[in-house]
């Protein structure tokens, strides 16, 4: 466990690719099955034991330490499994009690002119020392309080291991796999006790990389494409490879590992509906549409639903299999049964979830509604119809299309659509532009491009090469997406709280307002609040700002100087407004990102309410758009 | 022992500590020895800890200071820093008004003091910034049992433990190894940190020369000019940069993040301080090697300290002052956070920018 903590630390810091790249291989290199098969599952995120609470955890530190000072400890550090890793204390002995046996400083009375003070002799520093003289200082120190560098009755630093817990374990530490295993068969009121036990035998970097695995949340800045990849090159492997037999590989993946190893014959994937990786776009500039040729491109409408994958396939005595996956790769077929019937032809469609009622798409509030229910009653299925809309073909029957460039999968999308023949299934329309002028035209007014009643549900054109093949992750050129303009409005910054993670002592989430008739005269009102948007730089002007400008604190939480000639005007982009009866102002803004820092504007040159509500009337006409969870589906 | 001024006491009722010092905008106020300790404006009588620029101000009427105070006072702001000076030993009693004030080891840079302050027969000890892990270049920390104990809490919270110094210096070796191609670059405070850094690197074993930033040669000339061993230290201005492939080089942090940089062989960035101990601090100021030494005390070391002072009233000082409060008050002493301005919060929000708010 404490090597895989090591690799995990060692991760955190690199921020270099290739040297990340270059520590995972390592790591697989050099440590052996089944650790590093459980830890390549734990950086897929393919590990599958009941992750624990994050109240558990917060239970075990409880029952060990002061509330209070866990509280303050906490909000510095902004991660719980590094605040406990870092503060857990051991069993024994305890801080408090490691003074017990010493005798305790004199009484007060006993001090000032008192004997011990007077037969100290002077302390001073020499230039003329021997320099040889215990090699650790070269100062002459008099003293007789010198050798221990302690005062009277007081047991420091270097007497005291038990102070400061060392980086020996005793008893040894668990392996990785010991954790693993553990924790699959693990019963759930046994899980705080056996926490509880690795948390005493691991250092502190081992405490926090097992907090991380057993919550599930690693955030390291690896992604499982990277892990695979670092994994594939232990055996100079293509990683492509790797992806197209993970989703029938298990941990410790020791055929995997065998095979890279050249021991042994590449895995085979046998699951007859596996997930691909999905290709990403990336926001197109104003800047690059000089480089880019129009009649190289298939515009298509972006559409805002939830970006999926639809695969059928068909097992080994020939039944088809159905699943539907996020673009993550999470299997959520479950929440979507009414869509299964219809995916009976073998093949792997890249499409969007939506809602369609009476053949017309629905916003994206309605599909919410959908999302995230623990059960998916008769009644939601008939009140919100789900749809796919069709736009990449990845796979038809057992063929694999993603080396075909797009405009030929396009072709063959269009053939499977029309053979599927489905009312629940359709082919998301193409829009014919041949200069990017007609095709800006067609972004600001989708329902007479085309779109017709559906505009409402368009927010923006996405841009694909036709001749580019389906390539996993994020590759810069073959597709765009070119969203519609947001919203703009400018605010006052009004409170500022610390972040978390790497902005942790930063204050970097920012609720901003805007004027509003009160009842003394104009007052601001909170109408958003944003964390991103701004440039590293901006980030420390505005923390300095804020620690300079704060009037209270609350906790984390400061309130920033906010007055009609005083305060900070921060231009806010957002991307559609809601009404909203549980702010205090009535809207709710959606994707909210400070876009400009206005030093330059006075608070009370900052836009009001009204204008606001006037976008909302405006807006209730047009489509909403998505929150920032799935804002970024392509 | 007012007799021995052969006055009365002038005052009618016992001394509350706050009659001996008092926490002003220009700092802590002595009135009754018309002196203030560590004063963030120009005052007539300065008593200063240690050199660092957020306690060492220039300016003042008179300073009283231990010799390698005052001299690095000298060395940072020329002759004229004030208007006089008046060097003090550790140990030594000096009597200031109706108080005496003594100076003792602080453990945190060469010449650091903590500085007691007796009225009648009340003690205050203003600890000033302290530590009370062994250091190399400075003398050690001196226990002094006191009534009510000034103390810093830089590291006023249960996270931070900083480990044995020699662990860190044998990771930051362990990295030279490991990469002999690349320089290793090595962000440390320039009064102190750098010196111990220095200092622990020798002992540890490591004979080749040390490359230093130019911004850290004055003050280091200092140390070694006090018989402080330091071994052979070369300034980095001029070398080649193939020849500092496997050397290591020490600099103020905010050089370790800038264009001065490029002059190095693909440079591993570490950091020398208490911060690294929170991983988002590392990350923030892209580290790769975080080093947690600090020059002032640790959670325990604070908790420790307090309790064996035997003082039953305290006050928390420039940092994390809820805790470590809240802390002695679970412990049944009194506490209360000290606010003085221009500490606290500024040198927090300048910590990871400003070279000379060291930690």
């Amino acid at each position: 466990m404490n090597r895989f903590a090591e690799l995990l630390d060692r991760l955190a810091y690199e921020p270099g690719r290739n040297n990340k790249l270059r520590l995972l291989t390592g790591y697989f290199r050099e440590v052996g099955d089944p650790d590093r098969g459980y830890a390549l599952a734990a950086l897929t995120g393919a590990l599958s034991f009941k992750h624990a609470k994050p109240a558990l955890i917060r239970d075990l530190i409880a029952a060990r330490t002061d509330e209070v000072l866990f509280g303050l400890s906490y909000d510095y550090v902004g991660d719980l499994s590094e605040t406990v890793a870092l503060m857990w204390p051991r069993r024994v002995p305890r801080n408090s009690e490691s003074f017990s046996g010493h005798p305790s400083p004199p009484p007060s009375p006993a001090r000032g002119e008192g004997a011990q003070r007077s037969a100290r002799p002077t302390v001073s520093i020499t230039t003329d020392s021997d320099p040889a003289s215990d090699g650790r200082t070269t100062l002459t120190v008099p003293s007789p309080l010198a050798g221990e560098g302690r005062g009277e009755g007081y047991r420091g630093r270097d007497a005291s291991d038990a102070l400061h817990p060392s980086n020996h374990n005793n008893p040894p530490p668990p392996t990785l796999t010991d954790v693993v295993t553990t924790l699959r068969t693990l019963g759930k009121t046994e899980l705080p006790k056996q926490l509880e036990r690795w948390l005493d035998e691991l250092d502190e970097t081992g405490r926090w990389a097992l907090l991380k695995l057993v919550t599930g949340a690693l955030r390291i800045g690896i992604s499982a494409r990277l892990a695979k990849t670092a994994a594939a090159a232990l055996g100079d492997k293509d990683p492509h490879e790797v992806e197209l037999i993970w989703p029938g590989l298990s941990p410790p993946y020791l055929d995997l590992f065998a095979w890279l190893e050249g021991r042994g014959e590449k895995p085979v994937n046998r699951d007859p509906a596996p997930f691909r990786p999905v290709m990403l776009a990336h926001a197109i500039e104003d800047a690059d549409f000089a480089a880019l040729d129009p009649a190289d491109y298939v515009a298509e409408w972006k559409w805002d639903g939830i970006r999926v994958q639809a695969v059928a396939g068909r097992d080994e005595r020939g039944q088809i299999t159905a699943r539907l996956y996020s673009r993550t790769g999470e299997d959520i077929t479950g929440s979507f049964p009414d869509l299964v019937p219809s995916l009976r032809l073998a093949g792997a469609i890249d499409g969007e979830l939506l809602i369609l009622r009476e053949g017309r798409v629905q916003s994206f509030n309605v599909l919410q509604q959908r999302l995230n229910r623990k059960v998916v009653s008769p009644k939601l299925i008939k009140e919100f119809p789900i749809h796919l809309r069709a736009y990449d073909l990845l796979g038809d029957d057992a063929n694999d299309l993603r080396e075909l460039p797009f405009a030929e999968r396009r072709e063959r999308l269009e053939t499977f659509i029309g053979k599927l023949d489905d009312p629940r299934i359709d082919l998301s329309p193409t829009v014919p532009f041949a200069s990017w002028q007609a095709l800006t035209a067609a972004r600001a007014d989708p329902a007479s491009a085309g779109a017709g009643a559906d505009a409402d549900a368009v927010e923006g054109v996405m841009l694909k090469r036709r001749d580019a093949p389906y390539l996993p992750g994020r590759p810069k050129g073959p597709w765009w997406k070119w969203k519609r303009d947001p919203h703009i409005i400018d605010a006052v910054l009004m409170y500022a709280q610390r972040g978390h993670g790497k902005r942790s002592s930063y204050y970097s989430d920012y609720t901003f307002g805007v004027w509003t008739a009160g009842e003394a005269g104009d007052e601001l009102v909170p109408v958003g609040k944003a964390y991103f948007g701004f440039t590293d730089e901006e980030l420390l002007q505005i923390d300095r700002f804020v620690r300079r400008n704060t009037t209270e604190k609350f906790g984390p939480v400061r309130h920033v100087v906010h007055e009609g000639d005083k305060g900070l005007v921060l231009e806010v982009a957002f991307e559609g407004l809601q009404r909203s009866p549980r702010h205090k102002s009535g809207v709710a803004m959606r994707f909210p990102r400070i876009s400009r820092l206005r030093w330059d504007k006075p608070p009370r040159e900052a836009d009001r309410l009204e204008t606001l509500e006037k976008m909302l009337k405006a807006d209730e006409s047009l489509p909403t758009i998505k929150v920032a969870a799935s804002a970024d589906s392509h | 022992m007012t007799g021995s001024f052969g006055v009365a006491a002038p005052y009618m009722t016992p001394m509350r500590p706050q009659d001996i010092l008092l926490p002003t905008a220009d700092g802590l106020c002595c009135k009754p020895g018309n002196f203030h300790i560590d004063p963030v404006r120009p005052v007539e009588r300065a008593v200063i800890t240690h050199g660092h620029s957020d306690h060492a101000r220039a300016g003042h009427g008179a300073v009283l200071a231990t010799q390698e105070t005052l001299d690095m006072m000298r060395l940072r702001y020329g002759e004229n820093f004030a208007g006089s000076t008046q060097a003090i030993r550790y140990g030594e009693e000096i009597r200031l008004g109706d108080v005496r004030v003594t100076f003792h080891p602080a453990g945190h840079v060469l010449g650091s003091a903590q500085i007691a302050v007796t009225c009648k027969d009340t003690c205050i000890v203003a600890s000033g910034d302290y530590k009370d892990a062994p250091d190399p270049t400075c003398t050690p920390f001196e226990l002094v049992p006191c009534d009510v104990f000034i103390t810093e809490a830089t590291f006023g919270l249960p996270v931070f433990r900083h480990g044995d110094a020699a662990d860190e210096v044998r990771k930051l070796l362990a990295s030279v190894a490991l990469f002999p191609e690349r320089a290793h670059l090595v962000g440390a405070y320039s009064l102190g940190k750098a010196q111990r850094v220095i200092a622990l690197l020798r002992q540890a074993g490591y004979e080749a020369p040390i490359y230093l930033h130019g911004a850290m040669e004055k003050i280091t000339e200092y140390y070694q000019s006090r018989g402080i061993n330091l071994g052979e230290l070369k300034p980095v201005m001029g070398v080649k940069k193939a020849v500092l492939a496997g050397t290591i080089t020490l600099a103020p942090p905010s050089a370790t993040s800038d264009l001065w940089t490029r002059r190095f062989p693909d440079p591993v960035t570490a950091f020398a301080s208490g911060w690294m101990r929170v991983r988002a601090r590392a990350r923030q100021r892209g580290i790769e090697l975080p080093l947690v030494i600090s020059d002032h005390a640790d959670w325990d070391g604070l908790t420790a300290t307090i309790a064996a002072t035997g003082a039953g009233e305290i006050w928390v000082t420039h940092g994390q002052e809820d805790a470590l409060v809240h802390w002695c008050k679970s412990q049944g002493l009194r506490a209360q956070p000290l606010d003085l301005v221009g500490y606290g919060d500024e040198e927090e929000s300048e910590t990871p920018l400003q070279d000379e708010a060291e930690a």
